[in-house]
């Protein structure tokens, strides 16, 4: 990981109404709201947060047509060009025949290119450290997180009154 | 909140928890020391899994000749087995994958281990097509590549192919699927432990942080994963079937064949997920998280399921005779009345009789009855496979090749082994993992119920569903 050069001040809330609240209070103030984080995915978070629909699933889609392709146009070589081998008298494009196998090679190369691109985008990998602002958070707190690296002590303290107001459990600064 | 729950729904999880209560009890079971039961039930297992291994050397080592299989009857135990496992490997998917689009809430409660059931299942399974080659070294012929051999490719038009493609993505996408909706709980588990566990805790569950962003993603890629499933799941048991749907043999090349095997596949992983279930929440005391209303929701869907294989097999007697061919009429006849009767009784009874009981609502809530038919149900499908299989080979086009089957000792160590296998890998599972979804039973904990106004609900309930309305 590199150096621990951004500094951070968050406040952390006992119930995802408590957060869903804060962030609307957050917004309607313009505070710029690094990231939020949660134990568990909270419903109606996203659109307040102003995240955009996520795009996986465009990529699963182009993912599964590769490998609907690769698979069809594999066999097609194999069977019509590389080594045409004859089957019970069968043609040697048997369309319907491979169709099992071409459904197959769809579902694997959207589910792995998907789970790929996800676990990339997200920076996860074995051996990543989590860069965690509380223990807690994967457990029951639910956590608000400004970037005050650069900012004025009357920006911070605008901050903390900002969690003061919205019933933050508790808030604290940290490198990371 | 957005999403519509029925106004009838049984609270899902009982005993009032918090978010911390929650995390408490679904990660302690990996963070004590393993119990008395456990210990027992994993020496056993690992007993089982060693018996297995000097079963598969004695194979290898003697050859297929040490099996009772014979030149009429050469698929027999070991493709039952393999059936039967596959079939076991169904439930978890559909719990996951269906029920999650379905939106049926019940599905944390038990999803995390029956997905893990699929996946340790199927890779029973996957042993038996392998050691039934015989020479297990020669195995990686069935990957197409192109080889020094010719190249001689694959013939992708056999079905026994298409079982190759079809259970290696569903292993592969059941373990993508069933990993990534552990990743937040390793976190969970991570953030709990201390020193080398956490180090351990920390490279599994691959920096998870739970930030907005990453949940919003991870639930898009669950849904996607889930919609993919799906058909993936329908094809695999579908694809089994027609490795004798697309045979010549009588009995076997019947076009019922795949949606019959998908509903017995759903039908004995359901049972299987019962039998685990009903030991699991008992040991690990997730009564309140695997509650009565969960296994009643199976039980519903195992007499649904049992019904529909039930009607199976009478269709395909109905057939047999409405067809006017002999040889047909014959494959059927045999197959009820003929060397293997027992068989065919067994299997009525275990899978189309027995279940029925569960029309009636006291026993479908009842622990003892539940465990007491899923392993009869167990059994029965077992049963059916063996039916299939050994009963049409055992009378093939020449009666002066007519065969009787016997399993020998290597047979029976090599099946009741993969039992080892399988439970080997549970019991692992258990103490590593939470068995219980913990992030998806604490996003559905304040949602579930809330509307529910029977007369159990909790105070305040009724109030607010009437202000609703």
């Amino acid at each position: 990981m590199s150096a621990e050069n951004t500094k951070v001040l968050y406040g952390l809330y006992n119930d995802e109404e408590d957060l869903k609240g804060a962030v609307k209070t957050a917004n309607a103030a313009h505070l710029d709201i690094m990231d939020v984080f949660t134990p568990f995915p909270v419903h109606g978070l996203d659109p307040i947060l102003g995240l955009k629909e996520s795009r996986l699933h465009y990529l699963g889609f182009i993912y599964g047509a590769i490998g609907a392709s690769f698979g069809f146009l594999a066999m097609t070589w194999i069977f019509t060009s590389d080594w045409p081998t004859m089957y019970g008298g069968k043609p040697y494009w048997s369309v319907p025949a491979f169709i099992p196998i071409t459904f197959e090679m769809t579902v694997l190369f959207a589910a792995w290119g998907m789970t790929i691109t996800f676990y990339t985008i997200c920076g996860m990998w074995p051996g990543v450290k989590a860069n965690s602002l509380d223990l807690r958070i994967t457990d029951d707190k639910f956590c608000i997180a400004f970037d005050v690296t650069s900012a004025s002590d009357s920006t911070v303290d605008n901050l903390k009154g900002f969690f003061k107001n919205t019933q933050a459990d508790e808030v604290n600064v940290k490198m990371m | 909140m957005s999403q519509p729950v029925a106004a009838v729904r049984h609270i899902l999880i009982e005993g009032n928890k918090s978010y911390h209560n929650i995390t408490e009890d679904l990660c302690s079971p990996t963070e004590k020391a393993p119990t008395r039961e456990w210990i027992i039930a994993f020496s056993l297992a690992s007993a089982f899994l060693a018996l297995y291994l000097f079963a598969v050397c004695w194979t290898v080592w003697k050859g297929i000749g040490e099996w009772g299989a014979n030149r009429s009857i050469n698929w027999a135990w070991d493709i039952t087995n393999f059936v039967w496992w596959i079939g076991i490997g169904h439930a978890g998917t559909l719990i996951s994958a269906i029920l999650l689009l379905f939106r049926q809430r019940w599905r944390t409660g038990v999803n995390r281990a029956a997905e893990a059931m699929t996946i340790f299942a199927v890779i029973c399974a996957g042993q038996f097509p392998i050691i039934h080659m015989g020479r297990v070294w020669l195995a990686f012929f069935i990957m197409p590549f192109p080889n020094t051999r010719g190249p001689i490719w694959t013939n992708f038009n056999s079905p026994l192919l298409w079982d190759v493609f079809a259970i290696s993505t569903y292993f592969s996408v059941s373990l993508l699927f069933w990993y990534t909706g552990l990743v937040p709980d390793l976190a969970t588990v991570r953030d709990r432990a201390k020193g080398f566990r956490r180090k351990i805790y920390e490279t599994f569950s691959f920096g998870w942080t739970g930030s907005a962003k990453h949940w919003q993603r991870w639930e898009a890629l669950s849904l996607v994963l889930a919609g993919i499933s799906t058909p993936l799941v329908l094809s695999v048991h579908t694809i089994v079937s027609f490795d004798f749907a697309t045979s010549v043999i009588p009995g076997w090349h019947t076009t019922i064949f795949p949606p019959y095997f998908v509903a017995g596949a759903v039908f004995s992983g359901f049972a299987m997920v019962q039998t685990l279930m009903v030991i699991t929440r008992k040991v690990l005391k997730l009564e309140q998280y695997i509650t009565i209303n969960h296994i009643e929701s199976m039980n519903k869907v195992i007499v649904l399921t049992g019904t529909i294989v039930g009607v199976a097999y009478l269709t395909e007697l109905f057939i047999s005779w409405y067809s006017g061919y002999i040889y047909e009429q014959f494959a059927f006849y045999n197959r009820v009345f003929g060397i293997y009767w027992w068989s065919y009784f067994g299997m009525m009874f275990c899978n189309v009789v027995s279940p029925q009981v569960f029309w009636s609502r006291k026993i479908r809530r009842s622990i003892w009855w539940t465990f007491f038919l899923s392993i009869l149900i167990n059994v029965g499908m077992w049963f059916e496979r063996f039916v299939i299989i050994a009963t049409t080979l055992a009378r093939d086009f020449l009666p002066s090749s007519w065969s009787y089957y016997r399993p020998t000792w290597v047979e029976i160590s090599l099946f009741t082994g993969t039992i080892g296998l399988f439970f080997f890998c549970y019991l692992i599972f258990c103490r590593v993992a939470p068995v219980v979804a913990i992030a998806e039973v604490k996003a559905i904990l304040k949602v579930a119920g809330d509307q529910y106004i029977g007369p159990d609900a909790k105070n305040g309930q009724n109030e607010q569903v009437k202000h609703a309305h």
